[in-house]
């Protein structure tokens, strides 16, 4: 991991919120300059959304002497997913916890990532196995902080408060969180409607009384399902939603958190 | 069997107490002695407890965030709405435990007796057990690996006194891991009727799907069928239909007309499904001032 200066997780106790989605744009956002070099890696072992999102189906991994290498979508942009160790995408990988953690060591280990300034691990819902081997194996190596993900309604909360808690037990720095699914706009009529009303406040209030800064809310935008399914930047797709706007604002503030705290590996090269 | 190093080869596997890793693990003599291989006699125990429940049924999902648990949650309500059906409803999502909050049972404690754990019950004809019950706090987290898991999950099979049962609806996390296996492992001189398959339009969750049915399919489990949650949302203004999570391969319609597997229903987006299950719970002032006048 000393090639790597940025280490940024995504968590969210609750499944289908958009981690993947939001790592997968947060990817493309960083990696929208040409001279940043970023890498993804998807450790959701189960489900892993990744590939398909990145438009990276069917693409297998290569190995060579200096171990394997990631998939690229750009020349900057570098992939790693259990996805691409399968024969096929609908083959299920139905692994005990030993063995996933085996499979995110090596991930962390074997991959050949290069010169990367940001490194971002896509994680499955949850605080178990994959979450505490990704911990564990990157004790050493310094993580810059966690983007929390959540939609507003309470159900969610509950779980995301419990990703918060276990977050503070392994002493992970918080960028923040982002609130996902917040409203949607009638195409027709404009009203917005609240689909997963906040019934206690939604992140904001969960934020306020946590002391956690939120990052941004990102509107439902049924563009955003489309571009993820046919594995293209909604960024790009859809570049005046206010979805697209609210990303944007969110990989900002993520980029300025970790030039407001250099990572250990740059203040060692900034004091050699 | 509860401590176990992160690359165990697994009880069961021929490498079992002799591989690498098991060196320092407390029960590497165990397994090098071929006993971890043995079938775990929880499995005929939990066989006896459950042949007062007459049917048994899964909800699954490869993907998270779909609906599993409301639509578990409504499955039971709605079964339990006939007095004369008794209706167990368990929760083997230990990280991620939403069924108290959809029941309205936050706070709730389990209880012990001598015929075992009590479930929590809804209504007369409509128990709960969740690890939920079993926390001080609903945001303390569950930080456990896969092998404890499967020891809670053990536990809720083999000693919650369900007492005589008609229907045992049982709620996972998402995944194919180790509650999935743990559950279908431990139920399986118990038999298990069937498993309904929770999915959203899109391609990406029906990815996902796919791999829980070749789960289904790989540890012999029969699927009653697949139900399509956030089909479609109608504006409350002017009406219009907007597909916001869009079927952009046919969503589930077209997986199981490829599949051979019954679509059970599409359930459109109400925010009243969110909203209407919180406040059921929590009835207003005047509510409660009604009823006790």
């Amino acid at each position: 991991m000393k090639t790597v200066k940025h280490k940024i997780l995504v968590l969210s106790g609750k499944g289908g919120v958009g981690k993947s989605t939001l790592s997968a744009h947060l990817a493309h956002g960083l990696a929208e300059d040409e001279n940043t070099q970023v890498a993804l890696l998807d450790i959701d072992i189960c489900g892993p959304s990744v590939p398909k999102i990145m438009g990276l189906e069917g693409e297998q991994v290569h190995q060579s002497g200096s171990g394997w290498s990631p998939v690229y979508v750009e020349d900057n942009l570098g992939v790693m997913s259990v996805g691409f160790l399968l024969s096929s995408p609908d083959d299920a990988v139905i692994w005990r916890g030993p063995r996933k953690n085996g499979m995110i060591k090596q991930f962390l280990r074997d991959v050949d990532w290069g010169e990367v300034d940001y490194l971002i691990v896509d994680t499955p819902p949850g605080t178990s196995d994959e979450h505490l081997s990704v911990v564990q194996y990157l004790s050493a190596a310094n993580i810059d902080g966690v983007v929390i993900v959540t939609t507003p309604q309470e159900v969610s909360l509950q779980d995301v408060r419990k990703e918060i808690n276990f977050c503070h037990k392994v002493k992970l720095p918080l960028i923040g969180v982002v609130e996902n699914m917040s409203s949607f706009v009638c195409p027709r009529c404009k009203k917005e409607s609240q689909i997963f009303p906040p019934t206690t406040g939604g992140a904001e209030a969960m934020c306020q009384d946590l002391q956690i800064p939120l990052l941004g809310r990102v509107p439902l935008d049924p563009q955003i399902g489309k571009s993820c399914d046919k594995g293209q930047s909604f960024l790009t797709d859809a570049p005046d939603s206010p979805a697209t706007l609210a990303y944007r604002s969110i990989i900002q503030r993520v980029r300025a958190f970790c030039h407001r705290h250099p990572s250990h590996e740059e203040e060692q090269r900034s004091t050699s």
